[in-house]
This record gives C-alpha cells, sequence and structure tokens, in this order.
C-alpha cells in the first residue's frame, strides 16, 4: 500500500519524491496553480498554489508530499488571499479580456472565474510593454505576462534554445528575448517549439489563430478549471 | 434663419440654456441654446460631450484583433463595427471573397443587429413621444409608461428586440459582443439546432414588424402637418445601395442624391470614400463635420441613415418591405421627404426588411455549412463599408508586415447626420421656442428632433488626438461669463467675457 497524506480530509496517495501538487493533480484533487506545469520543474512565483499544512502556509508546488500530513487547500481564507493574488496579477499587466483572443483558453481569467474575482480591486499599473510582432509566425504580447517562466523554462529544458529569460528584479521583472536585438525574429524560436505553446495566458500569439475558436466551443466554456482539475492536455489541444 | 442659429454674435449677453445630457439616445451629448431678454434664440448647438479614443489605441495592435476590439466602441450596434472591421481586414488577408456560408452568416448577423437596433430605438426610446405627446406628463414619457398605457405594443418591442439579439448570439457566440466575423470569413456557422429555433418564432417576427410599419403609418396620418414639417431640414442624402441599386445594409457602392432626389453620384467604389467625404472640425464639439467634397463645406453636408437609404434605394429585394416603400415614396409625392419624423416610418420598413431577409437566409442551407475561411494575397491596407442602424459605418486601416495596426479611421453614421441634427434642432428651436417661456415640454421638442435621427453619441466620438474643447463658465443664472475654446489645430481661444 502507497503511503498518503490528506487535502481537505481526502486521502491522497503519493509516491516518494512527488509534490504536494502533483499527487493532488493525479488524485483527482484540484488546487488552483498558475505556474506549476506537470511537465517542468516547479517555479513557485504565483503562489496560487499555497496550501495550508499544520498551520503554516507554503506552496504546494514545491512541497514534498509526506505520509499523514494534514493539508488544507479549499478554505475561504485561503481562496480569498489566492483571489487577491489574481488581482494584483490582473493589475500589474495588462488584461484586456474582451479582446484577447485567449480569452476562453486562458489560465489566468479562468482562474479568476473560478475564485469568483468580480473586480481587479487595486489601481491598476497600466505598464507600457510594446508587443513584439518581428516573428513571421508568433506574435508576443508581452502586456500578459504573469512571470510563470514556463516559457523561458521550456525553450531551455525542452527546445534547448534558451530564448527567454526573466530579467530585472522585484516589481521590475519583466520577459526578455534572448537575442542582442531583444526581437523574437532574432532567435531561432519556432511555431513547434514548447515554449511557443505552453503559457497559460496570451502572450504568445500563432499569427495564424486570431478568433478562430468560435465562443462556446473554447477550453473553459466548456467546463470551469477546477473541473479539468488538470486543464494542461485541454489546453495542449488549442 | 437656420444656418444663422449656429453661432450667436454677442453670446456674453444671452440667457443660456442646456439641455444636459439628452434622453433616450445613445450616449452623452447635450445642446445649449442661448436666449436674450425677449426668449429670441440666437444660437442652437448640439454638443457632445464624451470622446472614447479607438483611433488612436488600436494601432499597434496586431490586425485580427480588430473586429473585436472596436466593437467596444458601442454597446448598441457593436455588430455593425465588428462586420466593417472584419470586411476592411478581408482586403488585407487577400480575401476578396468570402465562401457563401461565411457571406451569409455575416449577413444574418448583420440583419439581427438592423432589426434589435431599430426594435429598441422605436419601441424604447421614440415611441413614448410619438404615442403619448412631445409635451405629455413627462413620468409616463418612457417605455413603463407605454407598457402601461399600451402593453401589447411594449411587449412586441421586447420580444423583436430578443429575436434580434438571437440572431446575434448563433452568429457571433454572445449576444452582445461576440467574435463571429474573422478577417476572411467567420468562425462558426449555424447549427441545425440554431436554425430551427429562430426558424421557430420567424414568422411572427416578420408579422409584428409589418404592423409596427403600419403603427407609425397611422401616427403619420393623424398628424400630417406636424409630422410633415416638425425639423424639416433639406440636404443631400447618402447612403450604399446593392450593385441592382436596391436596399442593401451590408455591401454595396455609395450613392449620394441633393435634396430634390437628384443623383450627385452613384456607384462610387467606398473605398474610394476620401475622394468624395471630408470632414471639418469646430471648435465646440467633439463630433466632426463630414461633407461632400464635391459640394463644399457649406452645402454638401448630407443626411444618412433610414431616411436616407429608404428613398435612395430603388427597390427593397423583399416583397412586403417593397410594398410598404412604395406606399412611403407616394405619401411623399414622389420627392424626398426631409422630415425628421420620417425617419421612424423609414426605420420600421427597414426593420421590416431585416426581418424578411432573416427569413430568407434561415431558408438557406449555405448557413449551415462548413466551408467558412479564405485567403489570398496580402494587402496592407482594407477599406469596409456597411450600413449600420443609424447609417453609412466607414472603417480604414493600414497594416504593416509585422501584422500591426499603422493607422485606424472611422467615420461612424451619427457623425454623418452631425450638421442635420443640428439643423433640424435650430428649426424646431425657432418655431417652437421663440419668444416664449421655456418648459420641459418645450425643451422636449428638441430633443424629439434629435431622438429622430437615432444618434449614437458614443460612436461618434471616438477620435483621440487634437479634440476641439470647448468649456463654458456659466453664472449662477446660467449666464455665459467666460469660455476657452481649444481648436482643432490645438491652439487655445477665448471665446467669450
Ligand atoms: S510569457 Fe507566458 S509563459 Fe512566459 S513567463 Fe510570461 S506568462 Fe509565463
Ligand atoms: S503554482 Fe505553485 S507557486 Fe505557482
Amino acid at each position: 500500500m502507497s503511503a498518503s497524506f490528506t487535502i481537505d480530509g481526502k486521502a491522497v496517495p503519493f509516491a516518494e519524491g512527488q509534490t504536494i501538487i502533483q499527487a493532488a493533480l493525479a488524485a483527482g484533487v484540484y488546487i488552483p496553480h498558475l505556474c506549476h506545469h506537470p511537465e517542468f520543474k516547479p517555479h513557485g512565483s504565483c503562489k496560487l498554489c499555497t496550501v495550508r499544512i499544520s498551520g503554516r502556509q507554503s506552496a504546494s508546488c514545491t512541497t514534498l508530499a509526506q505520509a499523514g500530513m494534514a493539508v488544507e487547500s479549499d478554505t475561504p481564507a485561503l481562496n480569498d488571499e489566492r483571489r487577491t493574488l489574481t488581482q494584483m496579477l490582473f493589475v500589474e499587466g495588462n488584461h484586456f479580456c474582451p479582446s484577447c483572443e485567449k480569452s476562453g483558453n486562458c489560465k489566468l481569467q479562468a482562474t479568476a472565474y473560478d475564485l469568483g474575482m468580480m473586480t481587479a480591486h487595486f489601481d491598476h499599473f497600466f505598464p507600457s510593454r510594446p508587443v513584439d510582432a518581428s516573428h513571421p509566425d508568433v506574435l508576443l504580447d508581452f502586456n500578459r505576462c504573469i512571470l510563470c517562466s514556463l516559457c523561458v523554462r521550456a525553450s531551455r529544458d525542452v527546445d534547448g534554445k534558451n530564448a527567454f529569460a526573466l530579467s530585472g528584479r522585484g516589481i521590475k521583472t519583466h520577459l526578455i528575448v534572448n537575442a542582442k536585438s531583444g526581437r523574437l525574429a532574432d532567435t531561432d524560436v519556432t511555431l513547434q517549439d514548447k515554449a511557443v505553446r505552453v503559457c497559460p495566458v496570451g502572450v504568445f500569439l500563432r499569427k495564424d489563430r486570431g478568433f478562430n475558436v468560435p465562443i462556446g466551443r473554447r477550453v473553459f466554456d466548456l467546463k470551469p478549471v477546477s473541473a479539468y482539475v488538470d486543464a494542461t492536455a485541454a489546453l495542449a489541444k488549442e | 434663419m437656420r444656418h444663422q442659429l449656429e453661432t450667436a454674435e454677442n453670446p456674453a449677453s444671452l440667457r443660456r440654456i442646456a439641455i444636459d445630457t439628452v434622453s433616450r439616445v445613445e450616449g452623452h451629448g447635450k445642446v445649449t441654446i442661448l436666449l436674450d431678454e425677449r426668449n429670441q434664440v440666437h444660437q442652437v448647438r448640439l454638443h457632445i460631450v464624451e470622446f472614447r479614443g479607438f483611433e488612436r489605441f488600436i494601432q499597434g495592435r496586431p490586425y485580427w484583433e480588430v473586429p473585436v476590439t472596436v466593437q467596444r466602441l458601442c454597446g448598441i450596434c457593436p455588430v455593425s463595427h465588428h462586420l466593417a472591421a472584419s470586411k476592411a481586414l478581408d482586403q488585407v488577408v487577400g480575401a476578396t471573397q468570402l465562401t457563401p456560408t461565411a457571406l451569409k452568416i455575416r449577413r444574418l448577423m448583420h440583419y439581427g443587429q438592423i432589426l434589435q437596433s431599430h426594435a429598441l430605438h422605436f419601441f424604447y426610446l421614440a415611441s413614448p413621444d410619438l404615442l403619448f405627446g412631445f409635451d405629455s406628463d413627462l413620468s409616463r414619457r418612457n417605455i413603463v409608461g407605454i407598457a402601461a398605457a399600451e402593453p401589447q405594443t411594449a411587449k412586441r418591442g421586447v420580444l423583436l428586440r430578443k429575436f434580434g439579439q438571437e440572431v446575434i448570439r448563433v452568429t457571433a457566440g454572445k449576444r452582445v459582443h461576440g467574435t463571429g466575423a474573422i478577417p476572411g470569413g467567420v468562425n462558426k456557422a449555424v447549427t441545425p439546432e440554431e436554425r430551427a429555433l429562430l426558424l421557430a418564432d420567424i414568422y411572427r417576427i416578420v408579422g409584428w414588424s409589418r404592423d409596427a410599419v403600419h403603427l407609425i403609418k397611422q401616427l403619420h396620418a393623424q398628424n400630417p402637418s406636424l409630422y410633415n414639417s416638425f425639423g424639416v431640414c433639406r440636404s443631400n442624402t447618402m447612403s450604399l445601395v446593392g450593385t441592382g441599386g436596391e436596399l442593401d445594409f451590408y455591401h454595396g457602392s455609395l450613392r449620394a442624391r441633393d435634396a430634390n432626389g437628384g443623383i450627385l453620384f452613384d456607384g462610387v467604389d467606398y473605398c474610394d470614400y476620401s475622394q468624395h467625404i471630408q470632414e471639418e472640425v469646430k471648435p465646440w464639439s467633439y463630433m466632426k463635420f463630414p461633407f461632400l467634397v464635391a459640394f463644399g463645406k457649406r452645402n454638401g453636408w448630407y443626411k444618412v441613415g433610414p431616411l436616407a437609404r429608404v428613398q435612395n434605394c430603388d427597390h427593397i429585394p423583399t416583397p412586403l418591405a417593397e410594398i410598404e416603400r412604395r406606399e412611403f415614396v407616394d405619401y411623399c409625392g414622389g420627392l424626398p421627404t426631409h422630415a425628421p419624423l420620417a425617419y421612424h416610418w423609414a426605420r420600421m420598413i427597414e426593420m421590416l426588411h431585416a426581418a424578411e431577409t432573416i427569413k430568407d437566409l434561415l431558408h438557406d442551407d449555405d448557413i449551415v455549412g462548413q466551408d467558412l475561411l479564405r485567403s489570398g494575397v496580402r494587402a496592407t491596407a482594407g477599406i469596409g463599408v456597411i450600413e449600420a442602424p443609424r447609417g453609412t459605418l466607414i472603417h480604414h486601416y493600414r497594416v504593416d508586415e509585422d501584422d500591426l495596426v499603422t493607422m485606424c479611421n472611422l467615420i461612424v453614421s451619427t457623425t454623418h447626420n452631425n450638421q442635420a441634427m443640428n439643423e433640424a434642432i435650430r428649426q424646431v428651436a425657432s418655431r417652437y421656442l421663440q419668444g416664449r417661456e421655456l418648459t420641459e415640454g418645450l425643451l422636449n421638442h428638441i430633443e424629439v428632433a434629435i431622438r429622430c435621427f437615432d444618434p449614437c453619441l458614443s460612436c461618434a466620438t471616438h477620435a483621440l488626438g487634437q479634440m476641439p474643447l470647448a468649456l463654458e463658465l456659466v453664472d449662477a443664472e446660467g449666464r455665459l461669463v467666460h469660455a476657452l475654446a481649444r481648436n482643432g489645430d490645438g491652439s487655445f481661444a477665448c471665446a467669450a467675457d
């Protein structure tokens, strides 16, 4: 019999070396998350996956599961904090869902809906972040970047191109393209790259796509993000 | 008389009345009237007091976003912007001809939009004035009053509008601000279930639309002197007409007539619009004043919208609406009418035509087809023109080789009617307000004249940049003490004191 722990009272089995979120998602228990991706090493930056273990909060994507631990996740207090974090992500960038083609296929938007976020609450930063449209097939709209580093990890670890990096510190952190010119056109990134397909929001846009998927057939039109538990597979098909 | 009322000679010595904001129109506008101590009218202006800025913030965005973004100009006729932008961007992606399914789905969406917008305007916004009287009891003069006094009329108004919104929902994905049209075609056709849903109601909708034409016709017959003379403003007219001279809201070429109905130009490719239409900026309004280049600023202004379209076309290609058009033309004695109240009649004829067209499209198997998109040789610019519920709508874009929009120019329906609305209210002011103590009922006459045009004031003020801006300082008695104006070129001028 394998070892197990509980999340909100429900027993969750795990294998040695698994993080809490890995075990949870495998067992069909949803924990909100944005920077976690099952195929990549943890990054632990968004903190949406924060859970409570014996009175202490920690990111479930960077905490190893241990036998017998009692994890609280779906509680009003934790969801309030997650909602606040989500609101902060919305105001830090420029997220204009009504004209974003990723609307309905965006994990940030879906998570906000799922957490019952009705307004952005905080003052918007309205940062100035010009798009990079130089590449023939892919457009980068930095306005929507939530600094999850998934594209960075994918380009480095899967594509072997190391085309992206997070630069700057603290509130000034931003995504850059690893090219002398700073332009995507001057990298060897192609449409086939994992980095192009892993963004949970709408930074990487395929130029041949636009609004081709009608409302009603988008991933999160069909069911909310929590009902997918792990929406990675559904989003990968888009 | 009328042109003189645009600018008074000594505004500082006059009493200022403001209707702020004009009610039962879309968006925010205000009217200012300057009167002397004998209540003689010296100046009447319709101002637009809000502005948006789409032309500017679309620059630097990828072109495929535009049809979705630009509809946020307006919550009332978003589909018109959605489609005009899509038509322009069809040219950019080289889709010279759409698939039959794409074309018919877009038409269906557009005629649904005409139906819902016309129903909204007639039943919700205009009918209280028309059924109760312009200076009737204010507390009743609204849709709630109509619902109490004429429950069947009100209910039909609601259901007609709802049906139009359903047509939009099945074609665009949402009742407001959908995504159906994309450069080169559409992203969805109609499912057999959606088609059946609409077919179940369409016959009733056609019938009710026909009844609405009869209702407005009756109102004209009951009080012809009012309906034929109120706020008359003779002008040129302009609209798209189809290749056979028929009424067409989705596509065609530009035709303009003079006030007597004589053709000024015809068969003009709308991609050449800028050779025929220019816009004048006046320091006191956010809304520009377009005019036909060949006839100059003073004589080149024109009307658009239902009254222009129904009189500009040679025929309407659906039978019931065509019968009504003929009757309308006969009533006007063969010469075009310029009575603003006749807009309502024309609008209801158009609503009937939209309902009949929707019925025909619902019976067309192409709408459930699967061939949705076309593309071809890329172009760097595109122009899309459509007849929106309120009139001709022009979208013009330039797109660079990286797919970003570098230029956007919009001329929206309400803007074309700017001069006409101003003329109509000057006419009404000099006829009804001259020398009289002003009451709410009298001031409502001004609003009635504006409402005829069904202006969408939010759409009309989309330009950002060197907006002409007027600031007016008014004392406790309502006297204009000081005014500061920023001109269209950015310079400032003191206008009073
Ligand atoms: S671009 Fe997307 S994947 Fe990359 S860091 Fe930003 S949000 Fe994450
Ligand atoms: S998913 Fe754990 S910190 Fe982002």
